[in-house]
């Protein structure tokens, strides 16, 4: 199956692959690298999405807000997020904070960004409706605009948590010594390529069940929505 | 028990743009008042005054003998497209204006209002899953619930089908007959004028000002076929045209 282009150190069959997996699991190595990466992402998303909605929302939500931290937001999301790793690493120092800091950068931009932009589309015409009844801003926010931009924070909830895989094997290629993004590079220098495609296997399953979950979780609550993605299929 | 609605001398303009120039409009208690009109004299704009919605303007809109001067919980507005929160069901969407919307009280109050409007079996449904006249049942609801003194229509069954337009003017009407507001109906369908109004005022063209006022004088229930409802109906045709032509010669 392997033979012809690539020769078997290149690509390992498959059974070489299982074979690699049930040894890491045996010495408990795959599962902590599990364990490790997923409570980064975990971690890291979580703190990202958070402020990803605090400040989404304000602002979204307050135009003199948004004047003052768009111009920095918008310059900040240009960086290419690669480069956040030095710099993270001199300042945070080599243990869990740069990490996961990096994690909290990629899930922050897609969530913020989506938010942001529901806010603004939401119905001008059912924000009056409130008026009419004298709710207050904040009583706006609440009752109104944040159910009505839910699908667009949604969808950057389901980018950010992308982003977080993404960024976690990015943040455990540098002074790391556990995960599965520090698998990869270990095994590149080790050239255990079999090693690699279990990392790779690992995290391409860990990253759909992510988002299964997220879907699952978007069908729920966005039920009400009168869209095609909702009819019944 | 008097609470009537007094508008008084009330201009409005939009920039240079003078929009309502000057118009005095007193609706007594629980009276029924039709506004027409030709497009863009600012009947719209009217009811967003009176509602509270909009403050820069001159003159006095008072309910009850005291200024409106914001949104007031003695006055309801109800759109000409139903606006529904598309995440509530149709009794969280009634309940949307309540003190406490989640309480025993509002819920009493919400099966009553649906009840009065035909929608008692639909109260857990979402609005994706209604008709337009159904959804704008509810809308009227929503608006009534609260109990306004002053309700404000602006064209409400325009975007509907004629067979459900007259549907939905019986349940006006048994609305009204349940909580008594006085109301105030913007419309572009005279049939519809002179069939729910006990007054129908005519505004001008742009500056606008009231033009006439036809008392619509049988008893309800109404006869659509009743031939003194034709005739005012023929009235307020006329008085149209004759303010369309009135403009066609002065330019
Ligand atoms: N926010 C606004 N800014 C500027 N001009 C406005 C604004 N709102 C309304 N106008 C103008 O004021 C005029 C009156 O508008 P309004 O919507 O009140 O008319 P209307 O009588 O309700 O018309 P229609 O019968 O078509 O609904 C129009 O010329 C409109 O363009
Ligand atoms: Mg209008």
């Amino acid at each position: 199956m392997s033979a012809g282009i690539f020769d078997p150190y290149q690509l390992p069959p498959p059974l070489l692959v299982a074979e690699a997996a049930v040894s890491l699991w045996r010495r408990g190595l795959l599962q902590s690298d599990i364990a490790i990466t997923c409570l980064r992402v975990l971690e890291g998303f979580a703190i990202g999405s958070v402020f990803a909605v605090l400040l989404g929302t304000v602002t979204g939500f307050w135009r003199r807000a948004e004047e003052a931290l768009e111009p920095t937001l918008q310059a900040l999301r240009t960086v290419p997020t690669l480069a956040w790793a030095p710099l993270l690493l001199l300042w945070l120092g080599i243990d869990e904070a740069p990490k996961i800091a990096l994690v909290a950068i990629g899930a922050f931009f897609p969530v913020y960004v989506n938010l942001v932009a529901g806010i603004k589309g939401v119905d001008r015409k059912l924000i009056e409706v409130a008026r009419v009844y004298n709710l207050s801003d904040l009583q706006i926010a609440r009752r109104v605009v944040l159910p009505a931009s839910l699908p667009d924070l949604l969808t950057g909830l389901r980018l950010g948590a992308t982003q977080a895989w993404l960024f976690v094997v990015v943040a455990e290629f540098f002074g790391s010594t556990q995960g599965l993004g520090f698998r990869l590079t270990d095994s590149q220098l080790t050239t255990r390529v079999d090693l690699m495609f279990v990392a790779l296997v690992v995290l391409a399953i860990l990253g759909k069940i992510t988002d299964s979950i997220l879907r699952v979780v978007e069908r729920r609550l966005l039920s009400w929505r009168d869209t095609l993605g909702q009819m019944p299929s | 028990m008097s609470r009537p609605l007094a508008v008084s001398a009330v201009r409005k303009r939009f920039g240079d743009v003078p929009v309502i120039g000057g118009v005095d409009i007193g609706v007594p208690a629980g009276e029924i008042l039709a506004l027409v009109g030709p497009s863009g004299c600012g009947k719209s704009t009217l009811l967003r005054l009176i509602a509270g919605l909009d403050t820069h303007y001159a003159g006095e809109i008072s309910v009850d003998g005291s200024v409106i001067c914001g949104p007031d919980p003695r006055v309801g507005l109800v759109f000409q497209e139903p606006r529904l929160f598309p995440w509530l069901t149709l009794a969280q969407n009634v309940a949307f204006g309540l003190h406490d919307p989640d309480g025993a009280e509002a819920r009493r109050l919400v099966a009553d209002a649906l009840a009065v409007m035909g929608l008692a079996s639909f109260a857990h449904a979402l609005p994706k899953h209604v008709s337009g006249g159904m959804a704008q049942r509810a809308a009227l609801a929503r608006a009534l619930v609260t109990e306004p003194q002053v309700l404000l229509l602006d064209e409400p069954f325009s975007s509907l089908d004629a067979f459900t337009r007259m549907k939905l003017q019986d349940h006006l009407l048994a609305a009204w007959q349940r909580y008594r507001p006085t109301l105030v109906l913007v419309t572009h369908d005279l049939d519809e004028a002179v069939y729910l109004a006990d007054r129908v005022v005519l505004l001008s063209e742009r500056p606008s000002r009231v033009q006439d006022v036809l008392r619509v004088a049988p008893a309800r229930p109404r006869d659509r076929r009743d031939p003194s409802l034709l005739g005012l109906r023929v009235a307020l045709l006329e008085a149209l045209h004759l303010e369309r032509g009135a403009v066609g010669a002065a330019s």
